[in-house]
Formats: structure tokens, C-alpha cells, sequence
């Protein structure tokens, strides 16, 4: 378990300096939440309807960004060799960076979203909803970018190729997430809570099997 | 079944699977042309305008062995992503390199002819809170990001291993669509053909499922003719590297 913890603190600590993405990821976040305003119109109805789909969708995107770095940069520098042959398996280091990933990624993006809810006029019922969502579904964003990230080591700018792989994969938490800030502005009931919930869960246990497969036949090669 | 996991690995040796497809590709192509002539002839002339829908619900014998075909289509290239990372098979990712692009473009059709049908049958070109439409639009996108991925990474090894894992990253999407009209009951009809019977007219029936065959041998033959090409390229590379080395 201290291979674990070294790993998850060494990645928290790398993504907060430079060239780390950590802070990045958020501004994004608030620079996507302002700029759609200026795209749709600045009607505060419509604003307060899309809030939630806008939010996440820019959850989404921002995540994105610093995926493509996640193993790229120990795969270029060798330290990723050095961990497939350390005792901790592959699988274990595959869930401490995502973990890595969320704390300083995803969760910024959690804090920051009542703020950006505010500036959208996001009805008051929607406020609960929609932290709660994002508090479950961006474990499910760093997971599922996770797969994404193994499975792109090798391509020089695979960054757009990541977003074109992740993106499709990625839309049950956009739907389930947007769709339980809906339902709660509209005071109906609905079980997209739990269906992100589940979907969380399901990327979280599986997605570093398919991360460590990935990355051992990338530094096999 | 023990006989066509007999038949797989014998196929696992190039050579033969290249004699076999040879000689397996003029029947394919004659049948399925034959089956999807007499298929559709039958279909647009012999079979009744529909009391709501008129000529429209003609559609059907598009539509819905396009879909059909997107989705075997995955689960067969999800099946050779299976072989070739755990069993090793030769063959199994030319098999699922090849099977993309068709797979891919009978999902787009599905999706075109779906919506085209939807227009006058439902008002709508479509509709995003339907399952089954949003399900089959996301198949495209993860066919499109599968042959992506194949083209992005250099090394041909890698790159087949690479679209294996994302192959079977995305099946989870196949029962998803198949069963979307079944758990949700939004906009798209249910399941016309289930394990226990089906919904569907005999006079439609037959001219249907002997389109689905003629689109099923279609395939089959396009896919060994693209297998075949793959390896010939690959002898080529071959030959190139030693000629240069």
C-alpha cells in the first residue's frame, strides 16, 4: 500500500507544477461556462435550462485535457517501465493515477460548479443535483479517459484521437448527469442519480484492467 | 460449434485462409447479389402498402437489416479482438480491421434510412431522448474512433493490440442498443423478432429475412475480399522491408 500512496502523492504533486494540468483543468471549466453566454444569447431563462447540460458537458472536455499526459509522460521518460517492473501491479498503478487524476482534476471542477451554476442562473433546486452528479460521475470521466490515455501512449498528438475515443464512451455519465439536474429543475423524479452512480462505479472497478492491459503492450513493444 | 472452432484455427494459416476465401468468394457474392435481387424485388412488388403508413413502411427492408448488421458486425469484431488477445489467432485482427468500415457503414445507413423513415412516420428526423436512436448514433462514433485508432498508431502490432482493448471497451454499448426499446419506451418501436415469436406479418417476414441473408452474404463476401487485400499488403510490407534491409 506504500507503493500506492508514493504513487498517488508523486502524481498529485506533478500535476501541480508545471506542466501539470491541475489548475488548467479548471480554468477551462469557468472559460467554457463564460463563453457559451455569449454564444446562446444572454436570455436568463434558456441560460438556467441549459445550465446543468452545459456544465457538465464542459466537466467533460476539461477532463480531457490532461488525459494525454496521464502515462505519456512516464512512458516518454522511462519511469513507467520502472513501474511495470515494481511490485506494485500494474492494475494498482493504473487506479492510483486515476485517483491522482481526480483529486486534482475532477474534484477542482466539483468546488468550482456552484459558482459556475450561479453565473448560468441555475435554478435553486438544481444546486444539490448538480454537485452531487459531479461528484459521482467525474470519478467515471478520469476512469474512462484513463482507457483512453493507455490505449494512446504511442501516437504523437493523441490528443484528438483520446477525445475521439473517450467522448463515445463517456456518454452515459453526460446523460445521466445533465439528465438528474433536469429532472430536479422540473421537480420530477427520476433514477439518473443512481444510474451515474452505477456507471461510476462500473468505470472505476474496470477501467484499470483495461489501463494496465493497454499499457503493457505499449512499453512491450 | 466445435466444428467452427475447428474450421477458426485452421483458417489461422494465411495461405490456406487465402485458398479458402478464393474459392468461397464468387459464391458469396453471386448468392447475395441473387438473394438481395429476388430480396427487395419481392419486397417493393410483393408485399402490400401498409393501411397507415402506405409504401413508406418499405422502409423497413432497409432499415432494419442495416441495423442488424452494425450490430453483428461489432459483436464479430469484438469476437476477433477476443481471439486475437487471448487466443493468439493469426488472423483475428485482419479479420477485425477488415470488418470496420462495413460495420461502420451499415450503421450509417441504419441511421440515415431511420431517419428518412422517421420523418414522415414520426414527424421527426430525430430524436435525441430516444435510447435506441442515441445508442446507435454513439456505435458510429465508437466504429469511427475504432478504425481512428488503427490508422493513428504507427507500429501494426501495437496498433492491432491497441483496437482490440477498445474494441472490447465499447461492446458494452451492443447490448445497450439491443435492449434500450425494451427498457425505455420513448420514440422507436419495440423488437419486431424475439426469441419467442414475432410481431411481424408472414408476408413481410420471409421477404425480410431473405434480405437480412442477402446483406449477411454481402458482407461476408466484401469482408474477404478486404481480409485478402490486408494480406497481401502485409506480404508486400514484408517484402519491401527485406528488399530494403
Amino acid at each position: 500500500m506504500s507503493a500506492f500512496r508514493a504513487l498517488l502523492f508523486r502524481d498529485m504533486k506533478l500535476a501541480f507544477r508545471t506542466g501539470g494540468g491541475a489548475t488548467l483543468a479548471a480554468f477551462f471549466f469557468a472559460l467554457i461556462a463564460t463563453l457559451v453566454p455569449f454564444g446562446v444569447g444572454a436570455e436568463q431563462l434558456l441560460l438556467g435550462r441549459i445550465a446543468g447540460g452545459v456544465l457538465w458537458v464542459s466537466a467533460a472536455l476539461a477532463s480531457l485535457l490532461s488525459l494525454d499526459r496521464l502515462f505519456q509522460a512516464d512512458y516518454e521518460d522511462g519511469s513507467l517501465d520502472v513501474l511495470a517492473l515494481s511490485p506494485l501491479s500494474l492494475e494498482l498503478a493504473a487506479t492510483a493515477k486515476i485517483l491522482a487524476h481526480w483529486l486534482t482534476t475532477g474534484l477542482p471542477l466539483v468546488l468550482l460548479s456552484p459558482v459556475l451554476g450561479l453565473m448560468l442562473n441555475l435554478p435553486v433546486p438544481g444546486y444539490a443535483p448538480l454537485f452531487i452528479s459531479l461528484l459521482i460521475g467525474t470519478p467515471a470521466l478520469s476512469a474512462v479517459g484513463a482507457i483512453g490515455a493507455a490505449l494512446t501512449i504511442s501516437i504523437r498528438r493523441g490528443g484528438l484521437i483520446l477525445a475521439l475515443i473517450v467522448l463515445p464512451l463517456l456518454t452515459p455519465t453526460l446523460i445521466f448527469g445533465a439528465g438528474a439536474v433536469m429532472a430536479a429543475i422540473d421537480n420530477a423524479e427520476n433514477a439518473a442519480l443512481y444510474l451515474l452512480a452505477a456507471f461510476s462505479v462500473a468505470a472505476v472497478a474496470l477501467s484499470p484492467f483495461a489501463a494496465a492491459a493497454s499499457v503493457r503492450l505499449n512499453i512491450a513493444g | 460449434m466445435a466444428l467452427t472452432l475447428a474450421r477458426i484455427t485452421v483458417l489461422a494459416n494465411p495461405k490456406r485462409f487465402l485458398d479458402y476465401s478464393s474459392a468461397l468468394l464468387p459464391w458469396t457474392g453471386g448468392v447475395a447479389f441473387l438473394l438481395l435481387a429476388v430480396g427487395f424485388y419481392w419486397a417493393l412488388f410483393g408485399t402490400p402498402p401498409d393501411y397507415q403508413q402506405g409504401q413508406t413502411v418499405k422502409m423497413l427492408f432497409v432499415h432494419v437489416p442495416a441495423a442488424w448488421m452494425g450490430i453483428f458486425v461489432y459483436a464479430l469484431i469484438a469476437g476477433a479482438s477476443l481471439g486475437s488477445l487471448v487466443f493468439r489467432h493469426p488472423l483475428a485482427d485482419v479479420a477485425a480491421k477488415s470488418a470496420a468500415p462495413l460495420g461502420a457503414a451499415f450503421t450509417a445507413l441504419a441511421l440515415f434510412t431511420g431517419s428518412m423513415w422517421g420523418r414522415p412516420m414520426w414527424g421527426t428526423f430525430w430524436q435525441w431522448g430516444d435510447a435506441r436512436l442515441v445508442s446507435e448514433l454513439i456505435l458510429l462514433f465508437i466504429y469511427l474512433g475504432y478504425i481512428a485508432l488503427w490508422n493513428a498508431v504507427d507500429d501494426p502490432n501495437r496498433a492491432a493490440k491497441a483496437a482490440a482493448i477498445l474494441a472490447l471497451v465499447g461492446a458494452a454499448d451492443i447490448p445497450i442498443i439491443h435492449f434500450s426499446v425494451e427498457w425505455w419506451n420513448t420514440l422507436h418501436q419495440g423488437p419486431i423478432i424475439t426469441s419467442t415469436g414475432s410481431s411481424v406479418h408472414p408476408s413481410f417476414l420471409w421477404p425480410l429475412l431473405t434480405i437480412v441473408l442477402g446483406y449477411t452474404l454481402l458482407f461476408v463476401w466484401l469482408w474477404l475480399l478486404r481480409m485478402r487485400t490486408e494480406v497481401f499488403d502485409r506480404r508486400a510490407r514484408t517484402l519491401m522491408l527485406a528488399k530494403g534491409a
